[in-house]
């Protein structure tokens, strides 16, 4: 009988005592043939990842190891093999691209040494033809000039030229099966689709197998063949893509999926007219003089906003869309005076705001405020989080007592647990952490609310209950929003209107239904045909 | 507390070095009581080896008592140690605190004068100071300060700088707080646990430049200290060895125990070895 490419049996990993569950993956059975792509879906902590190290043999070693349970690979079962079985298996029949490329590179090694390696510990050839072939290889990842491209080192490259050189590594021996741990989720939408799409043209050139790790349905919707969902360590459910997208049966799936924010946006609200915050001509450049006192070499310059020119009115929901480096973040802070502009004119409720000093802007502080991106790295972990809150009101002069009530209102008020005012963030989950970001940005009651990336850094899951929550206190305490995204599917749902960024400049603004239906701009078009998954409708 | 005491534990070597410590502490605070005379007085015959003519640890060449020395001279090594370091992290922090969070002009001016304390070798240019300072506990204080501030600076600038971009210190800038507020309530705890550590190994380096003034003689010649009493028995090494060698132990014991105890402290508020076990 001919043995399945990859069969995964009835898999057990143990994590170390005294983590929160005791088994990282629980009776987990996935199968790969050839030529097919399984997508492994979940959300954080759901073992995905280590099933996918698992049949590598990089699991962390004595602290988690697999207990019972085998990896078939061709019959051979990877959980048994020696160790010079494992290495001649791992990079020449089984290879692994990663998410971060820039990590997973070396930094002081030039990307054709490093595709050199490759071929060196495990196939024997001479330089001249080993050098051929890593040339050969770039070429068919499309990279450009791919002679410069070997001597070049990993900085030199773009985050999608990394991964390029990262599956040109991977695929250089011509594997039987290539596992991708979510590999397009550090990218640009429209460098994921060029990825996404270059995968699968490898795998149809070398009928390799894929195992696809991702948390987004969109990418899954997009290149899987078959789909495991797995939570907690379990699959919960497995099966062919139609039949796990379009009639998931286990009720995790179910949820899962409609947690995904659908591609078409939401109809406009009535707008008012009344401009609340307006931005004119703002630009802001990054760079100049470094070195002692300003006179050693100069820095190069990046020219982070040209010329940006927004108006945002009463009660609107404003996004702004674009890819890493458009500027999009940079124009927040600049609007909420983290950072000065070079020129233009910034204005809150027609009063000039970018030009005060420190002193005289505190006042204008308490009608703007910001939710962050990263809900670990927004919260002071020394500070309790009651604290945290009432911090704002106490900076503005309001009384302790009266700030501690406020915050208390709040804490109810984002749906935490009251005993929450007296504990440090680090008790607290991702979202819970959003949430208290959000009450500290309530606490002053503002009139605008700028939210920079508020959910691209938690699942799916709990995303749509941020979103959902932002949604009522904006209708609640009537707040003008400007909402940064770079998920055009986030930006479907949250926004009333969009403008959109490319490298500093505006190109293009409108009601976000019409920009969906009728982009004017050829950067927009690109930016929706790489939403992955744009062909799946989310029925719900 | 608890939590960081099972972590600090786990170091085997960490715990010994502390009971080290304590052990050393107390003689201190004792030394009074155990030896109510002088460290200076001439209390028998000159040179009687350990054990004869009721030193215990023998007497040196004007018979004064070398056990009543090192208990004495604890007590003027710990308070060096800690008086010293105490003065060079606080004087640290502020330069590095300020450099750190404003950067730009004022980082290159409070860094520029942290270079020109840490180009001058730091041995050399404590003797200088207590030269020109003339001996005295002060001197010695100050001299060891001056000489060790900048490294903290340095370890305070650097965390600073990484946490000034942190998001929680521009949700404190979007709310108007006060730079000064900022400095001190919000990124000062945060980076307390690496100025812990290396306030801790710097005490240990304190008892050793102590000690090394003091074999020159540059030591304060009213206190009793353990390099006073090295540099006092140099002379007799070969014929009376136990005139310089407890002293010495005794140096050598202390400072190994503050190293330890600041490894163990490393390790133990090290946020990232904490993930690793």
């Amino acid at each position: 009988m001919k043995h399945k490419l990859l069969d995964i049996k009835n898999l057990f990993i143990q994590l170390p005592a005294g983590a929160d569950r005791q088994y990282a993956v629980q009776e987990v059975n996935l199968e790969l043939a050839r030529g097919e792509t399984l997508c492994v879906v979940g959300e954080s902590g759901s073992g995905k990842s280590l099933t996918a190290r698992a049949v590598m043999g990089l699991l962390p070693a004595p602290h988690v190891q697999v207990t019972q349970g085998e990896i078939g690979f061709n019959g051979e079962d990877i959980t048994k093999v020696n160790y010079d079985r494992l290495r001649q298996i791992r990079g020449s029949e089984i290879s692994m691209i990663f998410q971060e490329p820039m990590t997973a590179l070396n930094p002081v090694m030039s990307i054709g040494a490093q595709i050199d390696e490759v071929f060196r510990y495990h196939v024997n050839m001479s330089g001249a033809e080993r050098a051929k072939q890593a040339i050969k290889l770039l070429d068919d990842v499309h990279l450009p000039n791919p002679e410069q491209i070997m001597r070049a080192y990993p900085h030199e490259l773009s985050g999608g030229q990394r991964q390029r050189a990262m599956i040109a590594m991977a695929l250089a021996l011509k594997p039987k099966i290539l596992i991708a741990d979510e590999p397009t989720t550090a990218l640009d939408v429209t460098t994921q689709a060029q990825i996404l799409k270059l995968i699968s043209e490898m795998q149809l050139a070398s009928d390799t197998g894929v195992l696809f790790i991702t948390h987004d349905f969109g990418v899954v919707a997009d290149i899987a063949h078959r789909v495991a969902v797995m939570q907690q360590g379990l699959v919960v459910e497995s099966g062919t893509v139609e039949q796990v997208l379009n009639n998931p049966v286990h009720p995790y799936t179910q949820a899962l999926i409609g947690a995904v924010p659908s591609l078409n946006p939401r109809k406009a609200r009535p707008r008012s007219k009344t401009p609340v915050l307006s931005v004119q001509g703002v630009s802001k450049t990054f760079g100049g003089g470094s070195g002692l006192f300003g006179f050693g070499v100069a820095a190069r310059e990046v020219k982070a906003v040209k010329n940006v020119t927004l108006d945002l009115c009463r009660g609107e929901t404003l996004g702004i869309v674009g890819e890493s480096g458009s500027g999009k973040s940079t124009l927040a802070r600049c609007i909420i005076r983290l950072m000065d502009t070079d020129c233009g004119k910034i204005s809150i409720d027609g009063v000039q705001v970018n030009e005060l000093s420190r002193a005289a802007m505190r006042p204008w502080r308490t009608k703007i405020q910001m939710v962050f991106q990263d809900p670990f790295a927004s919260l002071n972990p020394r500070i309790k989080v009651g604290n945290i809150i009432a911090q704002g009101p106490v900076t503005q002069g309001i009384d302790k007592a009266e700030a501690d009530a406020r915050a208390r209102e709040l804490i109810s008020i984002v749906g935490l647990d009251e005993r929450s005012f007296n504990r440090y963030p680090h008790e607290f989950s991702g979202g819970q952490r959003q949430r208290i970001g959000i009450a500290r940005s309530l606490a002053l009651k503002p009139e605008i609310l700028i939210a920079d990336e508020p959910v691209s850094a938690l699942d799916v899951s709990i995303q749509a209950q941020i979103l959902d929550l932002l949604e009522e206190i904006r209708d609640r305490m009537h707040l003008s929003m400007i909402f940064i995204t770079h998920d055009l599917r986030v930006a479907a749902q949250v926004c009333d209107r969009l403008a959109v960024m490319r490298y500093g400049e505006v190109v293009e603004t409108g009601a976000t239904a019409d920009i969906f239906a009728k982009p004017e701009h050829s950067y927009t078009r690109d930016l929706l045909a790489a939403v992955p998954g744009k062909d799946w409708k989310v029925s719900s | 507390m608890n939590e960081f005491w099972s972590r600090y534990a786990r170091n085997r070597s960490a715990v010994m070095g502390l009971g080290i410590l304590v052990l050393v502490i107390f003689m201190a605070a004792i030394a009074s009581l155990i030896f109510p005379d002088d460290p200076f007085r001439l209390a028998g015959i000159p040179l009687s080896v350990p054990g004869a003519n009721g030193f215990f640890l023998g007497s040196d060449t004007l018979g004064r008592d070398v056990a009543s020395g090192i208990a004495h001279g604890a007590k003027t090594s710990l308070l060096i140690g800690l008086v010293a370091t105490f003065a060079a992290v606080f004087i640290g922090i502020i330069f590095g605190a300020f450099s750190g969070y404003y950067g730009g002009l004022v980082d290159d001016i409070l860094m520029r004068i942290t270079e020109i304390f840490q180009t001058i070798p730091s041995f050399v240019f404590a003797i200088l100071l207590v030269a020109i300072m003339k001996p005295s506990i002060e001197s010695i204080v100050i001299a060891i300060t001056v000489v060790s501030w900048p490294g903290v600076a340095r370890l305070v600038r650097g965390e600073f700088l990484s946490l000034k971009n942190r998001e929680f210190v521009q949700a404190c800038h979007t709310i108007g707080m006060s730079d000064m507020r900022i400095i001190v309530r919000e990124i000062l705890p945060n980076c307390l646990s690496p100025i812990i550590v290396v306030g801790s190994l710097m005490v240990a380096t304190a008892i050793l430049i102590e000690s090394g003034l003091a074999f020159l003689g540059l030591g304060d010649p009213n206190i009793m200290s353990w390099g006073f009493q090295i540099g006092a028995g140099r002379t007799m090494l070969r014929s009376a060895w136990w005139v310089c060698t407890f002293p010495g132990i005794a140096i050598l014991v202390t400072v190994l125990a503050i190293n330890l105890v600041g490894e163990g402290l490393n390790d133990a508020l090290n946020p990232r070895l904490r993930e690793g076990n």
